[in-house]
């Protein structure tokens, strides 16, 4: 799916200026903890969708080779963390719609996850 | 030359200033720069950032103040990682996944999952972890270059 019908899909705005919306985008990872982030955002060019806006999702996003970063609930970051995005090429959009109707939407086309489960339970 | 003894073609450190949230990832990034620009595959080049990223992430929750060192050599990268700071009182339950004692604030900010040591191992060929408790923590790690293309330029300087 391109980044632009992922925008439009989500009546998302892409908040990173000139960005290339015809970026194609096959895996998504949703996660709100940044070890999560690290851990399940495998395969590069994913799609983050997140609610954590501070300037360490950029760097975590730089380190697995996000394709971009998806913000929902309406959260913006501040503007030292949109430069730092700027600065690593990291397309960043946001959506109103909630972190499930945000996956529900994107799933119902045809995109999935970067890993269905995992190996063992965790505490 | 002395490096030419160890065989280390390369050593760079960097400062973590403990409680410095705003900059944290920073280093790893500065880590990554180098790798990529050295030319190593992008595999060694994800899994030592995801190694360092969650290392940097421990000295800056915990810890007062902390040392990252990058080694190079022809066979392996080596991460070392020490700090000042509470140290860890049970070292193998904090190896654990999900066993956390990070504090409200460190949540807030996503992190405190007690995935980052797993998320270390994970993504290394070798990890080793020490702590005395209230003085500090010591962290190595090493990712095997083991068929990488040794035509990396840096892996020939001075050959």
């Amino acid at each position: 799916m391109k980044l632009r019908e992922i925008r439009d899909l989500l009546d998302a705005e892409l908040i990173t200026g000139d960005a290339n919306l015809d970026k194609e985008i096959k895996y998504v990872n949703a996660a709100d903890l940044i070890s999560d982030v690290l851990a399940y955002s495998t395969g590069p060019g994913a799609l983050l969708i997140t609610g954590i806006i501070h300037p360490q999702v950029i760097y975590a996003a730089n380190t697995m080779d996000l394709g971009a970063i998806l913000f929902v609930r309406g959260k913006r970051p501040n503007e030292a963390t949109l430069q730092l995005a700027i600065e690593n090429q990291v397309p960043l959009l946001t959506t109103r719609y909630i972190m499930f109707e945000t996956c529900g939407r994107l799933y119902q086309l045809g995109m999935r996850a970067c890993i269905e489960k995992v190996k063992n339970v965790r505490g | 030359m002395s490096g030419a003894e160890n065989n280390i073609h390369l050593h760079e450190m960097f400062h973590i200033a403990g409680g410095n949230f705003t900059n944290a990832g920073s280093i790893s990034s500065q880590v990554k720069k180098i790798l990529k620009e050295a030319g190593f595959s992008s595999r060694v080049i994800r899994r030592t950032s995801i190694a360092t990223f969650e290392a940097e992430m421990n000295v800056i929750c915990y810890a007062s103040r902390g040392n990252l060192s990058l080694f190079i050599t022809p066979d392996f990268l080596k991460i070392v990682v020490e700090d000042e700071g509470i140290g860890i009182p049970d070292v193998d339950l904090a190896m654990q996944e999900g066993y956390s004692t990070a504090s409200e604030r460190i949540h807030e900010l996503g992190f405190g999952a007690g995935m980052g040591l797993s998320n270390i191992k994970n993504n290394t060929d070798g990890m080793i972890l020490t702590s005395k408790f209230g003085q500090g923590t010591h962290l190595e790690f090493l990712i095997s270059l083991e068929g990488e293309d040794k035509s990396v330029p840096l892996l020939n300087a001075g050959g």
